[in-house]
């Protein structure tokens, strides 16, 4: 498995003077009394990878879900680029029995688009032989990556992906992160993920928003790992082993950036 | 053979017709409770047409229309269970309606047939009704279908992919208000969302894609009519039970034959 190091390839810098996809300034939202989301600034750039991380109940898939104009915030605004082609993967996708769908029906659901298509879809996400399968008989990981090509269907400026790694095992899960990160170089769009796995986002990410209602803290993985917001979240013990983590990827990559580095990732 | 029987098998196979796109949906997206409140919502249509003295078919629609749009609204609001509300609704509404006819002494209405549908005495108005209704539901079935196959599957994910998506809610409610308000002539307020519901749920078992799917239960619902007319006049029984009775067969004779999906 050979892993490019984007954060080499393009460092943080480069990447704020690229086009904005979509920013939420900051926006509040309310379910009934409760404060879901508390002034939360986050935005996606053109070939970025943001990941927001998060405890369970931390308003993740909420403002996801303001993000992507699903709901509207109660304060603050949200603003996408004009025109901006939204591929999106939700976090749950329930499959019911009683729809027959097969993975290609449900791909020609996104777009009308020719069985050629989907053919090279379903290929270039690693599942070209289950295309006459219905969509209730696959796996969890298949299923993540046929939402995957159901996402990429309308060629997106930006790629929203919800717990893509839900219920993935750890050696599937560095694959399909290595497939993002070659989506965001092929396709040039911007990658928002969410994520509550923090072991693994790590390496192709270029920013993380570390969100609990509000925004704990923000910046690259390895300045986050070490900020009191972080650390008042999600413990000391996590940021010491992450902090270890990211020190020996960073090591690692000064020396040879485009060496398979498969060995210094937990899997 | 007889003018009566032609005029029943040709209004049975015209509601079967439209019966079976949306039937599909009922029975995907969960609606049948839905359909159930629409149809016991019927009676209050009924009565409204005696008290106007006008033709009950319209105000049947006119009833069925603005309890499908009440109950798209309501839907929405999430504060109560969905069923509860429905299943609530939809009984409050019969008895409106029995209590309505009740109070119109003037007029003696046969209730059973309302109940269980008269297709036998079908008329050509109704005929005409029926059958344009067929044409309007496949026609914006086939229009809508990917919308409204895709906010089925997943909405948010229709959304962001610039379904409009309430848009395409409530026209499918609204067609299934008209569907069900034609199924009434044919089998009656009590039975008119077994006939959306079974031929759909039979269907199921035979095919794997929603567009086979769509085309087995318009056939099983045509083949239901068919020979529960036929049964009903070989056997001198009630039409409207006879075509739900030879549904429920079909449905369980199809849940016995062995079919497996890769």
């Amino acid at each position: 498995m050979s892993i490019i190091d984007n954060d080499n390839i393009q460092p943080s810098g480069d990447v704020d003077q690229r086009e904005l996809l979509v920013e939420a300034k900051s926006v509040s939202y309310w379910i009934g009394n409760r404060q879901i989301l508390d002034s939360v600034d986050i935005s996606v750039r053109r070939g970025e990878i943001v990941t927001l991380i998060g405890t369970n109940g931390a308003g993740k898939s909420t403002l996801i879900r303001i993000l992507l104009q699903l709901i509207k915030p109660d304060q603050g605004k949200v603003i996408q680029c004009p025109g901006l082609r939204v591929g999106y993967s939700p976090q749950h996708v329930h499959r019911d029995p009683i729809l027959p769908l097969t993975v290609r029906h449900f791909l020609a659901l996104g777009d009308s688009i020719s069985l050629e298509r989907i053919r090279e879809l379903l290929d270039e996400v690693g599942v070209g032989n289950i295309l006459d399968y219905p969509i209730t008989g696959i796996s969890g990981g298949e299923l993540h990556r046929v939402m995957l090509a159901r996402a990429l269907l309308r060629k997106p400026d930006l790629l929203v992906l919800d717990e893509p790694m839900a219920g993935v095992d750890a050696a599937s899960q560095s694959e399909l992160y290595s497939l993002i990160g070659d989506i965001r170089d092929r396709y040039g769009c911007g990658v928002l993920l969410v994520s509550h796995d923090l072991y693994m986002v790590m390496a192709d990410t270029n920013t993380v928003v570390c969100l609990n209602h509000h925004v704990c803290c923000t910046g690259h993985p390895r300045t986050v790992v070490t900020h009191p917001g972080f650390i008042s979240v999600f413990g000391q013990d996590l940021s010491n082993t992450l902090a270890i983590y990211s020190h020996s990827h960073d090591h690692d990559h000064s020396t040879r950036c485009s060496e398979p580095e498969s060995s210094d990732r937990p899997s | 053979m007889e003018d009566f029987f032609l005029r029943a098998i040709i209004g049975g196979l015209g509601f079967a017709l439209a019966a079976g796109p949306v039937g599909c949906f009922v029975v995907w997206r969960r609606m049948a409770y839905l359909g159930e409140a629409i149809a016991h919502a019927i009676l209050l249509g009924i009565a409204l047409g005696f008290l106007l003295e006008i033709e009950p078919m319209i105000t049947v629609f006119v009833i069925c229309f603005f309890f499908a749009y009440m109950l798209a609204r309501i839907e929405q609001d999430q504060r109560i269970s969905i069923n509860v509300l429905l299943g609530s609704i939809s009984h409050f509404a019969l008895a409106l309606g029995l209590l309505a006819l009740a109070f119109m002494e003037h007029i003696r209405v046969d209730l059973i047939s309302f109940l269980f549908g008269d297709i036998l005495a079908i008329d050509s108005f109704e005929l005409a009704t029926i059958y344009t209704v067929a044409v309007i539901v496949c026609i914006l079935v086939k229009w809508q279908w990917r919308n409204l196959l895709s906010i089925t599957v997943n909405q948010d994910l229709a959304a962001v992919e610039g379904v409009p998506v309430e848009k395409t809610r409530l026209l499918l409610i609204m067609v299934l208000a008209m569907v069900i308000a034609i199924g009434m002539t044919i089998v009656g307020i009590l039975l008119v969302i077994a006939m959306v519901i079974i031929p759909a749920a039979a269907a199921r078992c035979l095919t794997r894609t929603p567009g086979q799917m769509v085309v087995v239960t318009t056939m099983i619902g045509c083949l239901a009519v068919v020979s529960g007319l036929y049964g009903s006049l070989i056997w001198d029984t009630p039409a409207g039970p006879s075509i739900i009775a030879v549904a429920g067969v079909i449905f369980f004779l199809a849940n016995l034959i062995p079919f497996r999906e890769k």
